[in-house]
């Protein structure tokens, strides 16, 4: 796919990329350090559907990752995997260095996964008093409490949350740990904004705390609020990697196709261009149509078979931004 | 916060005390079903009032030289025991599975052993409670029907008894749809408690109908409850054997079972 050719490859840590991340402690990243966690190569079948198609990335220290694609693109997926909750085919996933399904990691990484029910009879508090005895240091039920915003609601039974409130309620699940590895499947499902705003806040404050965070989302939006560095997955591989600057650079390209007698070295120059591919027909990736056009057609009377289009790589954006499912901020 | 990021990342982490684990996830399980009004009314209603109706319907009727009320007492202990053993486990789990929440747990480092005892424990404590009820309920009725010996016997059996239900529950949590487990558990429990003569005496039964419950578990589970009463029957033995046999088979298919659906997933 035409996508391919233009994939990002991100090399150096990124800081104040995006100015919602002021409260990030820049030095907490080093290029040598281990990653918290790595996948390398990563497969999984589902009878005729692939799932994973090669996946492979590394979490480093401190990052707020996102997985950012339409359902079906492999993002859940990818989180099982690295939860040891699903084997994969071929490939590679590795915890604090060790296999997913080591206890070690288990005591180290909190998960909130999409839960359609969990017992409605038990109190919030009591919930998390049961998670907090799985670990040999938790967080104090206080704290986990006001981090997830559930002070106020700590007596109620689950069955009588609110969508917002359950979401809520996980999220201190995977906090009652003091995990240092994050994994958050679609956090902000069914929040209003406001709530959506509250967990965005914490999940920035643990990334400063030298918490490492790995999130789902379909929802373009959220990735560009949070991320330090965005994954897109379609069809189970990773078609762009970036910032989210980055990333919104790309979405913006468009793809001129000609016939042309203009050599290459002189396409490369003309404004915009980042991209050439010979052919037939010479196709140019620019993010300046407008004015490549301009400069382009005085150059060759004969240009023919003339045709620009936003690039499949928008097209990639604009299905992972048209899901019914994303409410509008 | 007092401690700094670079502590939290590198404290060395001990293991969680396995007792307080194992201790938590028993209270909870036991107070999410206490708290639960549909199985509480049933697991422990359909016991308590079918042996009000036939006891009090046969009050001062013998039976094999005894009163029947103490025959009912026994074998609607053991029904009480295997819904207890078959809704709270089987249903739970059903529910527990597709929904997302066993995932979550086992993403969690709780460890297994502490989600199954404490369904398994969460179900002997209400067996043991509803044996108890029963064994008041049938004194109101027809007098002295048990001694305390006999009913620390009974309840031995009933604690033993609810493990093979407790397995048969899980493989049953395992295969249903949560939608599908409440009809899905009567259609075993039901002819499981009628065939194995807890409701009414085996010997009532069609002859057909009594080799049929010979090989049932609640055949032998029911033995066991009247032979702590004193009835003669089965050997304790052999009951017992039959029973540990059964939990052994229904625990390998559920290891089966599991390993294949997570192979899948």
């Amino acid at each position: 796919m035409a996508a391919q050719a233009i994939e990002v490859t991100a090399a150096t840590p990124r800081q104040g990329t995006a100015s919602a991340l002021t409260g990030r402690t820049a030095t907490s990243k080093s290029a040598s350090a281990e990653p918290v966690a790595t996948v390398r190569n990563l497969v999984k079948q589902y009878g005729n559907h692939r799932a994973l198609d090669n996946v492979s990335f590394e979490l480093h220290r401190g990052e707020i990752v996102a997985l950012l694609g339409p359902n079906g693109a492999g993002k859940t997926t990818a989180i099982r995997t690295l939860l040891g909750l699903t084997r994969q085919d071929a490939g590679e996933a590795l915890l604090f260095g060790k296999s997913p399904r080591a206890r070690e990691g288990r005591l180290r990484t909190g998960a909130m996964l999409q839960v359609g029910r969990m017992p409605e009879s038990l109190k919030v508090c009591e919930h998390i008093d049961l998670f907090r005895s799985y670990f040999p240091n938790p967080l104090p039920a206080a704290e986990v409490l006001s981090i997830a915003g559930l002070t106020e609601i700590a007596g109620k039974l689950f069955g009588q949350l609110s969508g917002g409130q359950k979401q809520r309620m996980l999220f201190a699940l995977a906090l009652c740990g003091d995990p240092d590895l994050l994994f958050l499947d679609e956090p902000t499902l069914g929040m209003d904004i406001e709530a959506r705003r509250a967990l965005w806040d914490q999940v920035r404050m643990l990334a400063a705390r030298g918490k490492t965070i790995l999130l789902t989302t379909h929802y373009l939006p959220e990735a560009e609020a949070l991320a330090t560095r965005v994954l897109v997955l379609q069809a189970g591989r990773i078609v762009a990697e970036g910032t989210p600057a980055e990333l919104k650079g790309r979405v913006q390209m468009s793809t001129v196709r000609c016939r042309t007698s203009i050599a290459e070295d002189v396409l490369r120059g003309l404004p915009g261009v980042s991209e050439v591919t010979a052919g037939e027909r010479v196709t140019l990736l620019t993010a300046e149509p407008e004015a490549l056009l301009r400069a382009l057609l005085p150059l060759d009377e004969q240009l023919s078979d003339l045709e620009v289009t936003g690039t499949a790589f928008e097209d990639a954006f604009l299905a992972l931004t048209s899901q019914p499912a994303a409410p509008a901020l | 916060m007092a401690t700094t990021a670079d502590a939290l990342v590198t404290m060395p982490r001990t293991m969680p005390s396995l007792t307080r684990v194992y201790g938590k996830e028993i209270r909870y399980e036991l107070t999410k079903l206490a708290r639960n009004r549909a199985f509480t009314l049933s697991t422990t209603g359909f016991p308590v009032i079918f042996y009000l109706m036939f006891a009090s319907m046969n009050a001062h009727a013998e039976f094999h030289g005894q009163l029947y009320s103490r025959y009912l007492l026994a074998g609607y202990a053991c029904f009480g025991a295997m819904g207890s053993s078959l809704f709270g486990i089987g249903a739970g789990l059903a529910h527990e599975r597709s929904h997302g929440w066993l995932e979550l747990k086992r993403a969690s480092p709780m460890p297994a052993g502490a989600y199954l005892l404490a369904k398994l424990v969460a179900s002997m404590c209400f067996a043991v409670a509803i044996t108890l009820l029963l064994a008041a309920l049938g004194t109101m009725i027809s007098g002295h029907i048990i001694s305390l010996m006999e009913l620390g016997k009974l309840l031995l059996v009933v604690i033993g008894g609810v493990i093979p239900f407790a397995s048969l529950g899980l493989l049953l949590g395992l295969l249903m749809a949560p939608n599908a487990a409440p009809g899905t558990i009567n259609l075993v429990y039901l002819p499981l408690s009628f065939c194995g003569g807890l409701w009414m005496p085996v010997e009532m039964l069609p002859d057909w109908l009594q080799h049929v419950s010979h090989v049932l578990p609640s055949y032998y589970f029911s033995r066991l409850a009247l032979g702590s009463l004193g009835y003669s029957t089965v050997s304790p033995l052999l009951s017992w054997g039959v029973l540990a046999a059964y939990t052994v088979a229904l625990l390998a298919l559920c290891a089966y079972i599991f390993h294949r659906s997570e192979a899948r997933a």
